[in-house]
């Protein structure tokens, strides 16, 4: 079950929305997955997450919105990291995002979007195929 | 909020008569069934309801579905709503103001005008209840973080227009506790955040004895992956922390108690969650008594209003979600609500039609009206099961909270991150049974129709991109045009009264109102004061 032994990822909460409990879940999966898995808490800036992505030399980053913020904080998140030379590090993305953005985010460069019906072995599959 | 429907117009509005106390075959029940020295509703310890007469005087509190956008766009839709019957408006508020900061901020980039209305500063409240009588409505406020400041500026609207303070109705959230476990909108450390909350309390106390200055919740935590059982063992412990803050600042228990509600989720089990609010109301009844003497009977009754929905409803076959509202919100009656919310079937991934939202109101009426479980008071009460399963979640909740006092109490247990954690681990626990099938949801892990497409999320925010410039020009302006002096001198006096304990802030909130300080100036200062919450991570 460690499909994701030694990956490093990053889980982060940008914007001022609250609900963390499928951040969580997530980040609890991913280190169950064998991932090693940083939380970074609520409330961050782009600017701050980009710098815990390339400090940590993170492999990915997941981002949870469910504010309905997405296409603005996503787009800041990927600039600050392609800004700081993090342009090879895996985005995915979760919460609630409506169908019709999913692909305005994949041009941004977003690899996937989980969303809460998925299973999380799924999560787990999808992201070991990205990572490699 | 009103029990008239706002969606019905015209002839259709008019109100039906209560349940006639019998059955359709002409058996006439009683107000209630007890036997010898058993318990009866309406005393202590008020298992069987806060009421003796029930729901037989007046049904429960239908609230109903809002929306929102610009401060123009919300006082349209309140007068609408007043227009058609409603008496109760309830406001939900855009992330920046819920967080304390302004509109230009660079921590509200995106979020400005997004899950509600921005209220900034006095003028935008005073654009939002433009032309409403704030002596006749009742006004809700979703707001817990700055919830004294938008406290302070809703007084400060009915200063403006004449309204005595005395005549104002509403509630605004308030409890901070939550936020720090589960809902995410917290600013100052723990302990500066609950002298605001006894403050809040006892103004109100004294100044508007018919608002309703806090709601204690534990809907949130049970959202976010609690079970029933925590849900009401959290909810119950952070009640009994802000009972302490109180005294400690020599508030009245038998008086202040009096101003304490509640606010849950109901979820699937039906019988499990009649007994947690059997067993909630005699839990807390029983505490307040014991540990503070309370003896005011008023002062010990469990007031609560719940959801019905959030997590328990699936975006796959979302029809099915009418039936399972249906379900909660008769285990809701059963249980002695106050107050029903009923989520509408689309919530779980959209923001409600009109014809949704709708057929939820009208699921709750058909509980009401024609189902005829509020026709006698606390129908279940004396049922070998919902008796034992009572006494079994009173002594479960109990071990709740006696691990949050093991633990060295609330305050230090949110700041450590236990019920956060234990939290996430219940919400991964939830969803790997959902994930295995060990949790049958219909139409989702079982029964899936394979022609079904899946839930395409529609609109899942209202919102207007133009609305954060536009409401960011309004705050540039307001910089303008307002009497600066007179705002920093009001900001220097909240500063003042912030580092002073035994002062409270209130009436500096009010004045800074007036003065139209904004939301993100007064939280500034409190910040310098006091500091900002260091989120625990631990996972």
């Amino acid at each position: 079950m460690q499909k994701l032994l030694g990956k490093r990822i990053i889980i982060a909460k940008p914007g001022l929305d609250g609900h963390d409990a499928g951040a969580k879940i997530i980040a609890l999966t991913l280190r169950d997955a064998g991932a090693n898995v940083i939380y970074t808490g609520l409330r961050k800036t782009p600017e701050y997450i980009a710098r815990v992505v390339i400090d940590e030399d993170a492999d990915a980053l997941g981002l949870s919105i469910l504010s309905g913020s997405h296409n603005a904080l996503v787009a800041a998140t990927i600039d600050k990291l392609r800004k700081f030379g993090g342009e090879d590090i895996k985005v995915f993305v979760g919460g609630t995002i409506p169908a019709a953005d999913h692909e305005a985010l994949r041009q941004l460069g977003v690899v996937a979007i989980y969303t809460a019906e998925m299973k999380l072995d799924q999560v787990v599959a999808s992201l070991e195929e990205h990572l490699g | 909020m009103s029990e008239q429907d706002p969606l019905s117009k015209g002839a259709e509005a008019r109100q039906p008569p209560l349940p006639r106390p019998e059955t359709p075959s002409g058996i006439r029940l009683p107000e209630f069934i007890t036997r010898d020295g058993a318990e009866v509703p309406g005393q202590f310890p008020f298992t069987r309801g806060i009421f003796k007469n029930g729901y037989r005087g007046r049904l429960w509190t239908f609230r109903q579905y809002s929306g929102f956008g610009s401060a123009e766009e919300t006082n349209e839709r309140y007068k609408f709503l007043l227009a058609n019957g409603s008496s109760g408006l309830s406001v939900a508020l855009d992330l920046p103001t819920q967080c304390g900061y302004d509109p230009d901020d660079v921590m509200a980039m995106g979020e400005v005008g997004k899950v509600g209305v921005s209220l900034f500063s006095l003028a935008e409240a005073e654009t939002v209840f433009s032309g409403l009588d704030l002596a006749k409505i009742s006004t809700s406020f979703t707001i817990n973080g700055t919830a004294a400041i938008i406290y302070a500026m809703y007084v400060a609207v009915a200063d403006k227009t004449g309204v005595p303070r005395s005549a104002l109705t509403g509630t605004v959230q308030n409890d901070i506790l939550k936020e720090y476990v589960a809902r995410g909108t917290w600013i100052f450390p723990v302990r500066p955040s609950m002298r605001l909350v006894a403050d809040t309390i006892l103004f109100s106390n004294d100044n508007t004895p018919r608002f309703n200055p806090i709601s204690i919740a534990g809907a949130h935590v049970r959202d976010a992956g609690a079970t029933a059982v925590e849900e009401m063992g959290y909810t119950l412990a952070n009640g009994l922390a802000y009972v302490d803050e109180l005294l400690r600042h020599k508030g009245d228990a038998n008086s202040f108690a009096q101003r304490l509600s509640f606010f849950f989720y109901v979820h699937m089990d039906f019988l499990e969650e009649i007994a947690k609010f059997r067993a909630g109301r005699r839990l807390w009844a029983k505490l307040l008594k014991e540990r503070y003497s309370i003896t005011d009977p008023k002062a010990l009754m469990f007031r609560f209003g719940v959801v019905c929905g959030g997590s328990s409803l699936t975006g796959s076959q979302p029809y099915n979600n009418i039936s399972r509202v249906a379900l909660e919100t008769m285990a809701a009656v059963l249980g002695g609500a106050q107050s029903i919310f009923t989520c509408a079937y689309d919530e779980a991934y959209q923001i409600p039609t009109e014809f949704s939202a709708e057929i939820a109101l009208r699921t709750q009426q058909i509980v009401a009206y024609e189902s005829g479980i509020s026709k006698t008071v606390d129908p279940l009460g004396g049922s070998y099961l919902i008796e034992w399963l009572t006494d079994e979640m009173e002594n479960e909740i109990s071990k709740v909270m006696r691990q949050l006092d093991d633990y060295g109490g609330v305050e230090r247990a949110i700041e450590d991150g236990y019920p956060q954690l234990r939290i996430a681990e219940r919400a991964l626990e939830r969803k790997k049974k959902k994930d295995s099938g060990e949790t049958v949801v219909v139409g989702e892990n079982y029964f899936v129709n394979d022609n079904e497409t899946g839930a395409d999320y529609g609109e899942v925010f209202k919102s207007d991109p133009s609305a954060e410039s536009r409401i960011r020009s309004r705050l540039v302006a307001l910089r303008e045009a307002r009497d600066n002096a007179r705002v920093v001198k009001s900001l220097d006096a909240l500063e003042a009264a912030a580092r002073t304990s035994g002062t409270n802030v209130m009436p500096l909130l009010i004045e800074c109102c007036h003065a139209y300080a904004t939301v993100g100036e007064m939280v500034a200062r409190l910040k310098s004061c006091w500091g900002e919450f260091s989120e625990p991570i631990r996972l």
